[in-house]
This record gives C-alpha cells, structure tokens and sequence, in this order.
C-alpha cells in the first residue's frame, strides 16, 4: 500500500485562533475512517494538536504534512517563525514563553513539546532562530 | 454508564452535543490547563472544567472524552457550543464545583 499523504495550512492565532486544532481534528477522522489503531490514532491526535497549538501562538501560522503509512503515522510541523532559543528549556514541563491572553484560554501550561515527546516514538526538532522550526514526529501503528 | 444516565442521575443540563448522549463515561478526570488536560485525560473520561471555550471542545474530541461538565455554571460560549453541536461533544452543566460533581460522579460509577 502506497502511504497517504495529507496537507494542511495552520493558522496564526491573530489570524484565527479557533481554526488551530482543524487539521489535527481531520487527521483523526481520517486514520479512524481506515481503521488505524485507536491508541495510535489518540497519540498522533494529541501530539499534532499540540504542534498546531504551538504554531499558531509562536510562529504565527505554519505548515502540517501527515504520512500515512500502515506501519506508522509521520507528522511533520514546518513554521517560519522565531526559532526555539532554547530547546533544552522548551522541553521542560512547565516552562512556556506563551503570551498571557493564550494563557486565559487553557493554554501556555508549558505542557505542549512535552506532550508531543510523550505521545510519539520519535520526534527531531531542527530549529534556528528567527527562521523557523520544523519538527517531525513518527507514532508507530503498533 | 452512558452520558444520557448520568446527567438523569444527577440532574445536569445538557447545553450542547445531544448527538453523544450515548457516549460511555468509563471514567472522571478534572481540570483547566488545557494541555495538561489533553496529555492526561483517559479516554472515556467525564471531563470537569471551567473551560467553556472552543479550545475546549477540540481537547475533548481529540482525547476522546465522553463529554465535558461544565461545573459552577461556568458559561458556554456561542462558538464553543457549534462546535459541540457538530462534533457532537455533550456538554452538560451544573452549579456544584468540580470537586463536589467528582464526588458524586465516584459514588455512580462504583
């Protein structure tokens, strides 16, 4: 079986901040539609949603290409926005440079890159600051 | 026990989602810190919060909860219950705090 591949455009949170989680909510539906294991799909839900999030607060908006394997699940998150200074420190639970009005949303718990780390098997963060970060996650099927 | 029993127990208000009524509640988590919310609510979970925000709604249909009580009469807001309306998440309300609600909710689920 040839992987399918999916493309979405997230947006900045100025631009709409209720539109981040759309492509995340998509993927779901679709890994569900084609029977994907549900554990594997709860994992690739919360760790893409999280990077959405992330993306729309910091970056102002990026990219989402999703590979859909039978064996695995590849996110990869592409922004070109300010670069993670300190990745060490972002990967810390608790620590978040997020705005105070995200933080009245629920948001900015410094949970997000955490979270992604939990719920993936691998994930690589290439990052350079003031052009932009990509990350890529795999969640294996299994 | 399905969301539907529930809120007949308790007496909740349903404010949105009717189309998950069937949903099975398996379990209580409570919380408002979205994040922490999505990287630890089980599935199948009752979801107690203040959160009444759109955000809210794609936490709760991403990590599968059965449905989200909103406690205190926290407010629902209009984009929030579309949402909900479509994604059919049920979103039920009361005036008793999270801890209270839990307490009752514990009791049903023994």
């Amino acid at each position: 079986m040839a992987g399918l591949e999916l493309k979405y455009a997230v947006p900045s949170a100025e631009e709409d901040f209720l539109g981040a989680g759309e492509a995340s909510t998509s993927v779901k539906k679709k890994l569900r539609q084609i029977g994907y294991n549900p554990e594997a799909v709860r994992k690739v839900a919360i760790a893409m949603y999280e990077g959405e999030i992330n993306m729309a607060i910091h970056a102002g908006g990026g990219e989402a290409e999703v590979e859909i394997l039978p064996q695995s699940v590849t996110i990869k998150l592409i922004d070109h926005g300010p670069g993670i200074a300190d990745v060490e420190k972002a990967m810390q639970e608790g620590w978040s440079t997020a705005p105070e009005e995200v933080r009245s949303l629920g948001f900015g718990a410094g949970m997000g890159l955490p979270n992604m780390k939990k719920y993936t098997d691998t994930m690589d963060i290439e990052t350079e600051v003031g052009k932009g970060t990509t990350i890529t996650m795999v969640v294996n099927a299994q | 026990m399905k969301v539907n029993e529930l809120a007949q127990k308790l007496s909740l208000k349903l404010l949105a989602g009717e189309g998950g009524l069937d949903n099975e509640i398996l379990t209580c988590y409570s919380g408002d810190l979205l994040s922490w919310v999505m990287g630890r609510a089980h599935e199948g979970s009752a979801w107690l919060t203040v959160m009444g925000n759109v955000n809210a709604i794609a936490v709760a249909t991403l990590t599968d909860c059965a449905c989200i009580i909103l406690t205190e009469d926290a407010p629902l807001d209009e984009d929030a219950r579309q949402r909900a309306e479509s994604q059919s998440v049920p979103i039920l309300s009361t005036d008793l705090n999270a801890y209270e609600m839990a307490v009752k909710i514990s009791e049903i689920l023994k």
